[in-house]
């Protein structure tokens, strides 16, 4: 019973998580563009005279998509279409299942020791679980493009699905390196890995024992996430909206909110592999130990906690770079996208491979 | 032809997978509303038709119902986003058929407004045709400089878009006290701001591939469909009427015909770039140079044209932009012919876009500037 109220627990946390910080990202992302082009940024909902810095515009944006009327257009096909933004929004949320966010709560003492791992699931496939998850929301690309029977939909929905595929060859390939040095694919497992210290001083992070595995595993996670320069599905434009240009209300919405989860899933995904997952370098299982100083001994919830908050900032920061690329930089053309997946990204991460095996090899 | 197929003038081909796209008229990178028809093959663009005439209003034959004067603000919404040009050439068609003498100053703050006119519509050209490519914070700060020169404008003639800035025999009234400060502020805030797009777009790897080797058109072509603007100094030739037939005070200022070779989109972009330098150097010697005296000449109140026909153009900054009046000796002109030059651009169209892809069409159109007000007139 409690195991099971735990487990509810954990759920309605991840999913208050990810819906809330999916609407707070709209206003990142709105007031980010805002303070790179010069400008103020939404600041004009309010509840009594409190604007609170935009905030309010997420809130005002749900009631808008909930009310909003849905619009289903004369041809489309009445029983996909519904169904694609569906397929487009649950798969990035359940892909955050195996994602671990923090060490482990210790409640009471021996015998009725209670532990609890901040995560909700450790499969021992782990990341294999997210990609076969993540291809999951291609269906919901290609369907909501055919579906709507527009043409500029169906280039748009063409584009996305032939984009997430390749693009997901070379994002599986350079995580491949982590999982051949960790030897395990349980992302548990893999964060615990990245607590150790080389040399006593260097923290095992994936970053550092596969630096270029993280440069294409980021370029694969913002292609994969559909954002400029890899935003062609929807490039506004060239095909105005592209797959979801026929969608309204809140089917519009869960295209929409799923693709800021989408971002919020990759950014956590680049954590947990590359950039040391929950871990604080030098904080181990007692406390703060850093070389040649006195340990700095900490209770194991505070130790918990504190990590939760680690993967939380690193998460946030990773978020916020691959929100920021959007307004930097042009869009690549379709043939060129697919030369850099296929020509650049693609040998690329064979070669990180195969440099990595033989080092593996060697070095054990 | 048939209700059901008004507009379609391409007609699906024999291969599989080949099929028409609609592109506009309501279509966020066509500018306007402009219709393009496409015959594509997945992504290959094989063919291309453009409908156009969605905002014609018939400004050639609002003219003959109107005085000379009193057509000036219907000359405002030919290229809205250049519209003091398109009053200069109106101003000075009508001068050399009345025969009318304009003063010195008058000229000099006219060349100031034409200039200024050029940098606002290369702004907003440069800002839609970086989003178009997909740079979306580029576009923001074209419009920010923008509206530094809007705010001129309307210093100077109380309008910002539909300006009607000049009048026939001069100027409405003389340069407003600290107008010129606020121009000498601009000119000393543009460099830096134009070195920051150049730092953001012309080296940028992605802007070339998308731009290099796309849309070529040879000198040849361009004088065969009859090009002008930098769509044809893109390509190598280097036709400017403000160096050609020199209008205004054009003649006495010292500037340069920025040309490329290649004809390519990126070509396109190097030479406006450059054309905004250019204007800049304009402006601060007409600065340095201006006289002091009248702003307008001696206008009879009731202007008869004598009998004749005149053809005048000036070089707006979409090319060669020009008035054909005829008149029959009324006050009214009998017939008027406007040459448009985004009219006679987007003719080319087709042949810019041939093996592109979709991607390259939205660039194209991007790089040709065509405004929809001066096309459909």
């Amino acid at each position: 019973m409690l195991d099971l109220l735990i487990v509810l627990g954990k759920i309605a946390i991840l999913v208050g998580c990810l819906l809330g910080g999916a609407a707070f990202l709209t206003w990142v992302e709105r007031k980010q563009s805002a303070a790179m082009q010069d400008r103020i940024g939404p600041n004009r909902a309010d509840i009594f005279g409190f604007t609170l810095w935009g905030l309010f515009h997420p809130i005002a944006d749900g009631i808008k998509m909930l009310v909003k009327e849905d619009l289903r257009p004369r041809f489309a096909d009445p029983y996909i279409f519904p169904i694609a933004p569906l397929l487009a929004f649950f798969p990035a949320m359940v892909a955050f299942a195996v994602i671990p966010w923090g060490g482990t709560l210790k409640f009471g003492a021996e015998p009725d020791l209670l532990l609890i791992p901040l995560q909700l699931a450790d499969l021992n496939v782990g990341i294999l679980f997210i990609f076969a998850v993540a291809s999951i929301s291609v269906y919901g690309v290609i369907l909501g493009g055919w579906s709507s029977a527009n043409k500029w939909s169906l280039l748009g929905g063409m584009r996305g699905a032939s984009q997430m595929l390749s693009y997901e060859v070379s994002m599986g390939l350079s995580a491949m390196g982590i999982f051949m040095i960790y030897e395990t694919m349980s992302l548990a497992k893999i964060a615990q890995a990245q607590g150790d210290l080389f040399f006593g001083f260097i923290p095992a992070w994936g970053i550092v024992l596969q630096p270029a595995a993280f440069v294409l595993f980021m370029v694969a996670a913002i292609a994969e996430t559909k954002r400029v320069p890899f935003d062609l599905p929807e490039s506004e434009s060239e095909l105005i909206a592209g797959y979801f240009l026929e969608y309204s209300g809140m089917k519009f919405g869960l295209f929409f909110m799923g693709e800021f989860i989408e971002i919020i899933v990759a950014g956590s995904i680049i954590t947990t592999l590359f950039l040391g997952s929950y871990q604080i370098p030098y904080l181990g299982p007692e406390g703060l130990q850093i070389p040649g100083l006195e340990l700095w001994a900490m209770g194991p919830n505070f130790i918990a906690i504190l990590q939760c908050m680690a993967f939380l900032v690193k998460t946030a920061a990773m978020v916020f770079l691959l929100q920021s690329i959007r307004w930097t930089l042009p869009r690549f053309r379709y043939d060129q996208l697919m030369k850099l997946g296929w020509k650049v990204l693609f040998p690329l991460a064979i070669a990180n491979l195969l440099v990595t095996a033989i080092l593996c090899l060697l070095l054990t | 032809m048939e209700t059901g197929t008004v507009g379609a003038f391409l007609e699906p081909g024999e291969k599989e997978g080949d099929f028409i796209l609609n592109m506009g008229p309501q279509h966020p990178a066509t500018h306007g509303v402009l219709r393009v028809i496409l015959r594509t093959e997945g992504e290959n663009v094989v063919d291309c038709d453009s409908d156009i005439g969605y905002l014609h209003r018939g400004q050639e034959k609002t003219a003959e119902n109107l005085p000379y004067v009193e057509f000036t603000p219907y000359t405002d919404r030919l290229d809205y986003i250049a519209a003091p040009a398109m009053n200069l050439t109106w101003v000075e068609a009508c001068e050399r058929l009345l025969q009318l003498e304009v003063p010195e100053r008058a000229k000099y703050i006219r060349v100031i407004i034409a200039e200024l006119t050029r940098l606002a519509s290369h702004l907003l050209w440069l800002g839609t045709h970086a989003m178009d490519i997909g740079a979306l914070t580029l576009f923001l700060y074209c419009f920010r400089e923008r509206e530094m020169v809007l705010d001129l404008f309307e210093g100077f003639g109380g309008a910002r878009l539909t300006t009607h800035i000049f009048r026939v025999g001069g100027l409405p009234n003389d340069l407003p006290k600290g107008w010129l400060e606020d121009l000498e502020a601009f000119l000393d805030l543009f460099p830096s701001r134009l070195s920051d797009y150049h730092k953001l777009l012309t080296k940028n790897r992605i802007w070339l591939r998308r731009t290099k080797g796309i849309g070529v058109v040879t000198a040849d072509e361009c004088v065969d469909w009859g090009l002008s603007g930098p769509l044809i100094r893109g390509s190598g030739i280097a036709l400017d009427l403000r160096r050609k037939q020199p209008y205004e005070i054009y003649d006495r200022l010292d500037f340069d015909i920025p040309t490329q070779e290649e004809g390519d989109v990126y070509a396109r972009y190097l030479v406006r770039m450059e054309e905004m330098n250019q204007s800049l150097r304009i402006l601060r010697q007409c600065v340095d140079q201006l006289p002091s005296g009248p702003f307008i000449g001696k206008v009879p109140k009731r202007l008869k044209a004598p009998k004749g026909e005149l053809y005048h153009a000036t070089e707006s900054p979409r090319g060669e932009f020009g008035f054909y009046i005829y008149s029959d000796g009324g006050t009214q002109p009998a017939r008027v012919k406007i040459r448009a030059p985004s009219f006679i651009n987007l003719q080319a169209l087709p042949v810019l876009i041939r093996g592109a892809l979709l991607a390259d069409v939205v660039a194209v159109i991007g790089s040709i500037d065509i405004v929809l007000g001066e096309v459909d007139r």
